[in-house]
């Protein structure tokens, strides 16, 4: 295929954020508490946005792109994630 | 049998900031099913809400190729691809993805035409039991007693059962599987992935607006359908029909179904059943659907 062929055909890339700043739809937000944390990994897996990272074997939520489900606290097994009213 | 820990380390093709619901399911399932096919997959997809969870051009939340077909031509068109890629050379999964509505209802002719041929495509349906991108709508997945907006006193006929149709085809590998439990979805399509021919995934996927619960509840109703019996985790490989997980258990004799109740209550599209007026009639007969159901699937299975 040649190099300029999205000049010629409608085609989309991949890209982080087509629906913009995601966090911006959410209500609660989800919050890790380290010290209960025990890095099980489980809010990584079940998250339905991809929107918890690994850093260094500990979980980090993106806020720019978390939409505050809740689902992450609902599977956490020792309850290290609460939901915090943000607006 | 992958763990948490690998799962939560692999590269995700499915790109955050996209345009589906808060808690929705195709984020589980559709994250955990690229993680098993990798960057070697061409996706085809329906009309359903994945189209809109996949956004709009010039970007895209899904970083496979992906093409889009008319409503009923999902298993044609990857039919075609398969066959394509044959002539080609190229190893590459042939990815078809729709919702129930496109895979149980509109779609059906188009999957069993292929499921004849030995068609070589991996086939998943997503089943959020209704046509929920235009709106909720009563589907062929529907179970009984299910409040829908063409179903609005509950559907009066049980979900039909679309395992067993592809299991009456004879293909190489038939699984239902559930967003519940995301590496069973794991390990179910990187087996798939390695077989040829023609082979369907059904993944139970509870949606939020559709079934009428909070967000956070998405992944413990995925769980609580297995433990109720209301949906199967099996696979039918080689021509043998095998439980995994929860069912296996009860299978075994080492676990009990819990009572459907647990699950329905969780769910508004049910709460008709339970106010003003108790249902009993219709509870009771989902529990007799449940336990006739597994019957039937007992007495054609190896344990
Ligand atoms: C032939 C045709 N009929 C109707 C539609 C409108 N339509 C688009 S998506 C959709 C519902 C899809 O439901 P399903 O396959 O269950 O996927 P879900 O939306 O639940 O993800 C319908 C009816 C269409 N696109 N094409
Ligand atoms: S689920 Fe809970 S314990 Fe496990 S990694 Fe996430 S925050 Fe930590
Ligand atoms: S609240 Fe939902 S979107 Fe946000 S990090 Fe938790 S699971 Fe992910
Ligand atoms: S309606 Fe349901 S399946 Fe569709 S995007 Fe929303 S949560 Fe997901």
């Amino acid at each position: 295929m040649p190099e300029d062929v999205n000049k010629y055909l409608p085609l989309s890339k991949p890209k982080i954020g087509i629906s913009g700043k995601t966090g911006s739809w959410r209500i609660f937000a989800p919050e890790i508490n380290y010290e209960k944390c025990v890095k099980c990994h489980i809010c990584v897996v079940v998250c339905p946005e991809a929107s918890i990272l690994l850093e260094d074997d500990r979980p980090k939520i993106d806020y720019d792109y978390c939409k505050g489900c809740g689902v992450c606290a609902r599977e956490c097994p020792v309850g290290a994630i609460t939901m915090r009213r943000e607006r | 049998m992958v763990t948490v820990k690998d799962l939560a380390k692999m590269e995700d093709l499915l790109l955050k900031g996209n345009a589906a619901c808060a808690g929705c399911p195709i984020g589980v399932a559709l994250r955990t099913t690229l993680k098993a096919l990798g960057r070697k997959t061409i996706m085809f997809v329906p009309a359903c809400c994945t189209s809109v969870v996949q956004g709009i051009g010039p970007g895209a939340a899904i970083s496979v190729p992906l093409f889009n077909t008319a409503f009923e031509t999902a298993a044609s068109v990857a039919s075609g691809a398969a066959a394509a890629a044959e002539i080609l050379g190229k190893d590459v999964t042939i990815l078809a993805w729709a919702g129930d509505g496109g895979t149980y209802d509109i779609g059906l002719q188009a999957i069993s035409g292929a499921a004849e041929r030995g068609d070589n495509v991996l086939y998943i349906c997503y089943n959020n039991q209704m046509y929920s991108n235009t709106g909720i709508q009563r589907s062929g997945a529907t179970p009984l007693g299910a409040w829908t907006t063409t179903t609005w006193t509950g559907k009066t006929e049980h979900m039909k059962d679309m395992g067993m149709i592809l299991i009456a085809h004879r293909v190489p590998y038939v699984a239902a599987t559930s967003v519940g439990y995301p590496d069973d979805i794991y390990e179910k399509v990187k087996k798939a992935k390695e077989k040829k021919g023609f082979r369907y995934i059904d993944i139970l996927a509870p949606c939020p607006p559709g079934w009428r619960f909070p967000s956070d509840m998405t992944i413990r109703l995925g769980r609580l359908a297995i433990e109720t019996g209301f949906w199967l985790l099996y696979e039918y490989e080689d021509g043998e029909l095998r439980f995994n997980g929860y069912t296996k258990l009860v299978a075994e004799g080492k676990r009990e179904f819990k009572p459907v109740e647990e699950f329905l209550r969780l769910q508004d599209r049910f709460r008709h059943l339970f106010e003003p007026k108790r249902r009993d009639d219709i509870l009771e007969e989902i529990q007799r659907w449940i336990k006739e159901r597994f019957e039937w699937y007992l007495s054609l299975a190896k344990i």
